[in-house]
Formats: structure tokens, sequence, C-alpha cells
């Protein structure tokens, strides 16, 4: 029964989209600067490319936006009535949507993630959450907290690189609806796309000092969440470093959220759905390359349904496609970062030394460029699981 | 409880895997409530997701031909006539003149009483003759008339016979009397082969739709079919996904393939290739073959013919050029 082969053809969406600048600068009070830090290159994770050099702020430049946010907030924002401030919000929400294929071009440019995620997530859902936000702006006295809320002050906040508009814009929105003005420190990595919504800012009108964006790896971020001048830090990221802000912020007063890395267990019972569980695994730990802080990292099956459980699971990963993340049928693209793929690798390699031969998946992985579907720089890891021999192992369960 | 799917690779329906699935009416009851059920957010997400795949330029053209070789062009209408049929066989075997390079389709499918004009007119042509059968659409009628019908349909040389299941049985749970009534069609059938169509637009949701294409796999249907085309909705992604589950479920079981086919609904060449990527990445790409999936249709061809035009030319063709059939 020999059935033709059917391979997809290329469906890049166009890099063109992404209006991508040479150059891109901190933005602070209003304007876009010459930070006095050492300018970084971002890359193109898909082909490990310079996309642009970026300008880095230096400790001025930290201390300049706080006082920047500190003013905007005592004379403008903090003022302002919940309807005006919506005004704002719900202009830049809208051009984010308007802007959304070039966001998404941007972001997959910056990230590595695939377009389809890009555009049918990221993009999408960050502009809804701005929508969402800007409603509240005027409903405050509302929302449970009392007749009359007072917004916080101002706020310093570092996100991080795998939902990296879509983490701004989770940062950017309930702060500003409520009254705070922002200090945002993105990604050393993907800085790209929370510049340019500054930019969107900036040609919405927002009063300077509301929002201010200072691109930098972790001492710009140290810088930013150990400034005295703020009245609270909200950081995304990992654990370790959440941990270390934790320590620096006790006993000052400053209030501080930290969103970490959780990663999760899927549980699979013998009553469930069995195909859809599946793909809710799949979903759960191969969406965004599995760089989700909630990401289903390990899975706990009933044993009367294993067997037939992880036949199912294995040939589903076998269906997805691993390659440039531009094309419009990638479900998995590139890993954003070198230090990011040796730490999969160093995974993959520790769930091989658990359970060698202990399924198909193993012998897939890991990280070998994918030799059938091209393009593939060395930023590219194939999907996989194991089976673990104890609970306590590091990979699968990890 | 959940019946897993066993192992043994055999035969499937009375003498095989599943002999104790079908011993009775309790056990096929037991069995086909135990199948994992479908959770309908999840299998729409799915297909959701598999609708946004981007099929363009050699793999658009690659589809558009799989999709015409998989048609099954359809007439079933009451004012049907010989001179009707014969010029659908004639776009049959050759879809598209201008381009004979055009695969022709993988059946014509019409009423009992109309299946020699087709086999007539399609004699030497490779394309298969394809009669509904069993009191067509509804099904209402007495065992003893559906295998009468069948039997006309057989006679007049029909190679495939698509029947309809019982839905009022399906429905209030009488699952032994629809196996009975495939199982014994089946036998009239004879060496043609058997579509079985669940008529999925009258069933209760996804859980039916499982269920009732175990059932017809059971009873040895050659093709599980969605639909009559009489009844909306007929094909849409989900269902087809969950049938398409199924089989490959059933060739996991067994070693066996067996087939699908997507009928009522699939007007555009868009549609036809959401269903192939469908195909493609639910049961595997053995299903890519008019053996094993067809689409139940008379104005998808056009589209797919405009289509394919459209992709060596540059341009689309008006619709006088190409009509629906």
């Amino acid at each position: 029964m020999a059935a033709p082969s059917w391979e997809y053809a290329p469906a890049p969406e166009s890099a063109a989209l992404a209006n991508l600048k040479p150059a891109y600068r901190p933005f602070v009070d209003g304007e876009f600067v010459d930070g006095g830090g050492e300018p970084l290159k971002t890359l193109n994770p898909a082909t490990e490319e310079v996309l642009a050099e970026v300008g880095t702020a230096s400790t001025e430049d930290v201390d300049r936006a706080v006082a920047a946010a500190r003013r905007a907030y005592e004379q403008v924002w903090g003022p302002m009535p919940g309807a005006e401030r919506a005004k704002y919000l719900f202009r830049i929400a809208r051009v984010v949507a308007e802007r959304a294929r070039e966001l998404a071009v941007l972001e997959t440019l910056d990230n590595g993630k695939p377009i389809r995620e890009s555009r049918d997530v990221d993009v999408p859902t960050a502009s809804a959450h701005l929508f969402h936000h800007a409603g509240w702006a005027d409903k405050l006295g509302y929302a449970g907290l009392g007749p009359d809320p007072r917004p916080v002050g101002v706020v310093g906040s570092v996100i991080p690189w795998n939902f990296p508009l879509l983490m701004a814009a989770w940062k950017i929105g309930p702060a500003l609806a409520c009254g705070n003005t922002i200090v945002l420190k993105p990604a050393e990595t993907t800085p790209l796309t929370a510049l340019v919504l500054a930019e969107i800012a900036a040609d919405a009108g927002l009063p300077p000092g509301v929002l201010n964006v200072l691109p930098g790896a972790g001492d710009v971020g140290a810088a930013v969440v150990g400034h005295d001048g703020l009245d609270k830090v909200a950081f995304t990221g990992s654990t370790d470093v959440g941990k270390e802000i934790q320590r620096r912020l006790a006993g000052t007063g400053r209030r501080l959220t930290l969103e970490l890395g959780g990663k999760a267990a899927n549980i699979v019972y013998d009553d469930a759905p069995l195909d859809q569980a599946v793909d809710g695994v799949v979903d759960g730990i191969f969406f965004n390359q599995g760089h989700v802080c909630c990401a289903g990292s390990r899975l706990l099956v009933q044993e009367s349904i294993e067997q037939e459980f992880m036949e199912l699971l294995h040939a589903r990963i076998e269906t997805l496609r691993v390659g440039d993340p531009l094309d419009k049928n990638t479900d998995v693209g590139a890993i954003n970062s070198r230090p990011q793929l040796d730490k999969i690798v160093d995974l993959a390699a520790a769930g091989d030394a658990e359970a060698p031969g202990a399924g198909p998946a193993p012998a897939r992985c890991p990280n070998a460029a994918s030799s059938s579907r091209p393009p593939c720089s060395p930023a590219w890891s194939r999907p996989c699981a194991w089976r673990a021999r104890r609970s306590s192992a590091r990979c699968s369960p990890c | 409880m959940t019946t897993t799917v066993p192992a043994p690779r055999a035969a499937g329906g009375r003498d095989g895997a599943f002999a104790a699935a079908v011993r009775d009416d309790a056990s096929l009851r037991r069995f086909l409530h135990g199948l994992p059920g479908v959770d309908h957010v999840g299998v729409e997400r799915r297909s959701a997701t598999l609708a946004t795949r981007s099929i363009k330029k050699e793999s658009k053209l690659q589809a558009l031909d799989m999709a015409i070789s998989m048609i099954d062009l359809t007439t079933l209408e009451g004012a049907d006539t010989p001179g009707k049929v014969r010029s659908l066989c004639a776009q049959a075997r050759r879809p598209d003149p201008d381009h004979p390079e055009v695969p022709s389709v993988a059946a014509v499918c019409v009423y009992p009483d109309l299946a020699g004009v087709a086999v007539e007119a399609l004699r030497g042509s490779g394309v298969a003759v394809a009669a509904v059968a069993t009191a067509f659409p509804s099904g209402r009628s007495s065992r003893a008339v559906k295998l009468a019908d069948t039997a006309l349909a057989v006679e007049g040389g029909a190679g495939e016979i698509d029947m309809v299941i019982d839905r009022g049985a399906f429905l209030t749970g009488r699952y032994g009397a629809v196996y009975d009534e495939i199982v014994a069609v089946k036998e009239a059938c004879g060496s043609a082969h058997l579509k079985v169509i669940l008529e999925t637009g009258e069933l209760a949701g996804y859980d039916d739709v499982r269920r009732a294409s175990w059932l017809a796999l059971l009873a040895g249907a050659d093709v599980i079919k969605t639909s009559t085309g009489k009844v909306s909705p007929a094909a849409t992604l989900p269902v087809v996904q969950v049938m398409l589950q199924a089989v490959r479920d059933w060739h996991r079981a067994t070693g066996e393939h067996r087939g699908v086919k997507a009928a009522g609904g699939i007007r555009t060449a868009k549609d036809a290739i959401r269903h192939l990527v469908a195909v493609h990445e639910i049961a595997g790409a053995d299903w890519l073959t008019p053996e094993l999936f067809r689409f139940g249709a008379s104005a998808l061809l056009g589209d797919l013919l405009r289509q394919r035009r459209t992709q060596l030319e540059g341009h689309y063709t008006d619709r006088d050029h190409i009509g629906g059939a």
C-alpha cells in the first residue's frame, strides 16, 4: 500500500515585515537615548546572525529612568483620572493589534519561536491583555479593593526571553492601568519587541517617564530591581534570580511579585480522552520549545494505560515539525540561545544515561541538526521524551 | 473504565482480536462504552491548529491532484437521469479535458438503479462505480428491503456499496442490531467494497462518532464514511479527525488498513487540503491514497480544477470555463 510521500513546501513568512533596524536604543523619559552601557548584539537564534545592535543602560541610565518614572508618577500619571489613562492604553493596545504582523515576525526573528505561535498566540494575547487592563483603568473602584484604590508608585520590572512582548504587556498593562509608572528591563537576548512597544507608546503620546525600557544583561537587571527609588519590583524569570531578588528586597518595605519557574507534572488517568490527553502533553511541553515557566516537563501515567499512551505520545511527537521559525508550518523553532541549548543537551544526556534504550525517542536526540528539514543551525533540539526508572531522576523528572 | 486497544495482530470482528467484544449485545455495549472518550475542546483545537498549515507551491499542486484522485464524484438526486450520469462519468474519466495529465477521480457515486449506466460509461477507465444502498439516506426500512437494495446495486455492477447505519437503533443503544445489519450487508456485497455511512450529523457528539466508527469497523466496514450529504452538519474536520483516529487505532490493533470517506460539505480546494493535512498528520502518510481516503463530493471537483489551473497559469479561471459538477 504505497502512498506517495507528501512534503510540505517551505512557506516562510517574509522577514522584511519585521522592519528591522540596524540599531535600537534604550527608552528613557519619553526619548530613545544612547545608553551608557556597552552595546549588545542580539542574534537570530535560527541562524546565529546578528539582527541588530542594541544600546544598553548604565547605572546612571537606571537612575535617570527611575527619576523620570518618579516625576511622571507624581506629576502626571498618578493624579490622572483612570478614564484618561485608559485612553492611552487603548491606543497602545490598538496599535499593537494593527502592527501585529510586524511584531510577530520581529518576535520570531529575535526569539526563535515559530511564527505560528508568535502570530497566533504572543502578539494577539499581548494586545488583548493591554485592552483588558485599559478597560480596568476607570473601574478600579469596583475591583474589590475599596472605593478609591491608590497606585503603588514606581515599578521596576525584569522580564524573561521566552515571551518577550507578552511579558512586557503583562507588566506594563496592569501597572499603567492602576496609575503606576514603570522601568522595564527586557531580556538580554530578546530586547527588540519591548523597544518597539516603547516606540508605540511614544507614538500614542504616553507622557514621558511613564514607561522606560532599559535593555541590558543581568547587571542592568540587578541595578533595576535593587534601586531604592522604586516602590515595587515585579520579576518573571528563573527561581535562582528570584531568590536573590527576594533576599535583596527583604526588609526594604518595597513590594515584590515573583513569577518563577514551576515545571509541572501532567497526570493522566485511564479514564482520560487519550488522544486529547496526548495533545495536552505535547502542547504542555513542546509549545514555545518548552520554554514556559509552567511547562509540563514530567508525565505521570496510570500503569494500566502506560503502554498505549506512550505509543500514542511517541507517534504524536514524530509529527512535530522542527525547523525554520519563520516557516508557517513549523511547530518547534530554534532554541533561544547557546546556553539554553547547552542545558537541553545536558539534560538529554542525563535522560539517556538514566534510561538508555527506554523507548524510541532518545535515539532521535539530542540536538542533531535535522537532516530532513533544513535549514538548521546549531540552535535546534529534537523533541523527545524519556521513561524514567525512578521518580528522582533528573531527566525526565528534572 | 477504559478498554485499551489490545495488541494481538489478527483480523478484527467475529473471528479476530475482538471476538469477545462482539459476542452479544451486552459485550458490544461494554466495549463501545469502554473506548476512551473524546474531549471536544481538545479535538476542535487540534483541528483548528491543523487548519493553519500553509500548503503552497509544489506541495499544493500535489495535494490538488491527490484530492482529485480521491473524489467519489457524486450525484444523488431524485432528478438523476441516465444522461446526467453519463456526463458525470465523462467528467470522472477526464476531469479537465484541456489538461489530460489530471488524474481521473476515484469513483462515481449514484443511486443503485443507475449503477448499470455508470458501469457502462466507465468501462475500462479504472474509475470505480459506487452505489448507495440500504434505503439511503434515512435507512428507514426493513432488513429485507435494505438487502434487496444492496443486491440491486451489486447486480448493477457497483464495485463499492455505500450503506447507511440504522441511526435510530444506534441512538437507542441497540448496537447489536446495527452490527448485525452491517454484517448482513457486507455479506450481500460479495466482493464489493463496503463503505459504512455513520451520518455523524445525527449522532450525539464525538463520543458517538468514535463508537459508531468502531462498531462499523468491527462489523467489517472497508471504509467508514461521515455522511449522506443530506444532513447538515456533514463532514467537519473534528469529526473526520475522530474517524481517522479510529482507523489508526484499528491498524495499531490488527495491522489492517481501513479507509475513511469525508462526504458532504467539502466544496473548496482549501477545505479539501485541510482534510488531507489531517489525514497526513493524524492517520499517517499510509492513508494518503484513494484506497484509504475519499472525498464524497459534487462541487469540489470544479474548485480543485480551478485552483490547479491557477497554480499552473498564475491566474484564476472563471466559473463559465469550469463549472461545478
